[in-house]
């Protein structure tokens, strides 16, 4: 299992992909807003998306985005 | 002059507005969000109104907090500062509506420049060069365009500002993903998703003359600023006299520029960015507010261009005299941002100690202290250190000690990147162009 987990604080803007999906490396997953800019988060591995987060929810650094298995 | 302001904004901007409105003798008011209850800018002023939640768009973005604010406060006029609202036409008619005075340039002039492609065609009737291309609709006539233009071509929003909705296309193939992306985001972030397709110049360097339309219908045109210094198509460093412009080329832009300026009746301050290659420039848009690198202007004009917005507003004269401005030496900005300098990724995070540096000819705008967090919900400037010298030598020569003199701790900074700029050669040697961070970080 692959877990991606935010950079920074940011509010979630966009979930690009379905809870379930399964995607290749490099597909962008979900797409953070930090400070006025729009930050993809791109898949690390290829496999299976489970979502840790909902549109319009803040997070902080470090916290969990998606999970790959 | 008015007896009290409210400033509609945040941050080192709020600060830099009410300290000068302090220095006139005018009762200051503020403005904050949730995240920003115990700012600097909060504490500065002499009453402070709360508008709403963190989220700009329920806070510094929303019209009706703001003209709730100004109607409880009795203010008497209003500053937008850069950001915001500052470019909302119909924030500034909301304020006149409020009974209160707008200071910046009037609503109709927000207008008829704030689309790119509008304020392309009245310069170009003014005789103010223009770069080749035009309006494009997202689809395949977009290329008949960026055809006559010639690639590479940059694809920009109409509305866009803040390097939000630029990009450039050097395939022919890739024009019509771009011109639709790019409308898409421009939809999102300003509203609107016209675009404009204009030709790229790769060498070219990013000058803006600073201009200031006068309470009597004169217009003073104080100088240029090059901010060819950028990442994300977002200014890094500024100076200004640019070491790209010779005075023969200045003295055509700023006649340009005046005419420009004259022709839409220009009032307050704004800025009329310009490339230049060579010994020539095409215009590339006004942004009709106060920019945020106005300093660097002040420090080599003498002149406070706050104080001077607020005369403009007041109907009174000037503060200086405008066919006799005197340039003196040379300025340097440079933005301090909370970011990783490695990728240009946006860093919040709680400042643990703060320390500006000090020494002649050093300035700090700065809109935070020790213990204050800079949230992800506005933009990631933390200060901007402004440098004055009697040459551009000395200008840099202190700006680099300014910048190892600086010490923010707890937050990730862009300081190493600023002193990695003011060590480069090129920089240097004055000979940069737009591509320079690129190639640091190539």
């Amino acid at each position: 299992m692959t877990e991606m987990r935010a950079e920074m604080a940011a509010n979630v803007w966009k979930i690009v992909v379905e809870e379930g999906a399964s995607v290749a490396a490099g597909d962008t997953l979900v797409i953070l807003e930090s400070m006025k800019m729009e930050i993809p988060v791109e898949a690390e591995v290829a496999g299976t998306v489970h979502l840790c987060v909902e549109e319009g929810q803040a997070i902080g650094e470090d916290e969990p985005i998606v999970t790959i298995t | 002059m008015f007896s009290s302001l409210l400033v509609a904004n945040r941050g080192e901007i709020a600060c830099r507005v009410l300290r000068t409105a302090k220095a006139l003798g005018i009762r200051t008011i503020a403005v904050y969000s949730e995240a920003d209850a115990n700012a600097l800018h909060v504490e500065l002023a002499d009453e402070a109104i709360a508008i709403g939640p963190s989220a700009a768009a329920a806070s510094y973005l929303s019209i009706p907090a703001m003209v709730a604010a100004i109607r409880s406060s009795g203010a008497e006029a209003v500053h937008p500062g850069y950001g915001f609202l500052s470019e909302n036409a119909g924030f500034a008619r909301a304020v006149e509506e409020a009974g209160a005075v707008w200071v910046g340039p009037r609503p109709e002039t927000i207008e008829a420049v704030g689309d790119k492609r509008a304020a392309r065609d009245v310069m170009a009737a003014a005789g103010v060069p223009v770069n080749d291309g035009g309006p494009v609709t997202p689809g395949p006539e977009a290329l008949a365009v960026a055809d006559r233009a010639g690639f590479p071509v940059m694809v920009k929003a109409a509305a866009g500002g803040g390097g939000i909705g630029m990009r450039i296309v050097e395939d022919r193939d890739d024009l019509v993903d771009a011109v639709a992306a790019t409308s898409a985001q421009a939809e999102r972030f300003f509203g609107d998703g016209s675009i404009l397709v204009e030709r790229y110049l790769p060498d070219a360097r990013h000058v803006e003359l600073q201009v200031l339309g006068l309470a009597d219908g004169r217009v003073a045109v104080l100088g240029e600023r090059d901010c060819s210094v950028q990442r994300r198509y977002q200014k890094v460093l500024e100076e200004t006299p640019s070491p790209g412009v010779s005075p023969e080329l200045r003295g055509r832009m700023v006649a340009a520029v005046r005419a420009g300026a004259e022709h839409i009746g220009y009032r307050n301050a704004g800025t009329f960015e310009c490339l230049v290659s060579g010994e020539d420039f095409v215009f590339l848009e006004v942004n009709a507010r106060l920019q945020v690198e106005h300093p660097v202007t002040e420090e080599v004009t003498g002149i406070d261009l706050v104080a001077e917005q607020l005369r403009v507003a007041a109907e009174e004269p000037p503060g200086f005299e405008p066919d006799v401005v005197a340039m003196r030496g040379h300025a340097i900005e440079l933005r301090v941002y909370a970011e990783d300098s490695a990728r240009f990724l946006p860093r919040p995070g709680t400042i643990s100690s703060y320390q500006e540096p000090e020494g002649p000819g050093i300035r700090v705008d700065g809109g935070f202290r020790a213990g204050d967090a800079i949230t992800p919900f506005y933009d990631p400037l933390v200060a901007k250190l402004v440098v004055h010298g009697g040459d551009r030598e000395q200008a840099i020569e202190r700006a680099r000690a300014a910048v190892d003199g600086f010490r923010i701790d707890g937050l990730t900074t862009n300081l190493g990147f600023l002193a990695e700029v003011l060590d480069d050669p090129q920089f240097r040697a004055g000979t940069y162009d737009t591509g320079l961070v690129s190639r640091l970080r190539g």
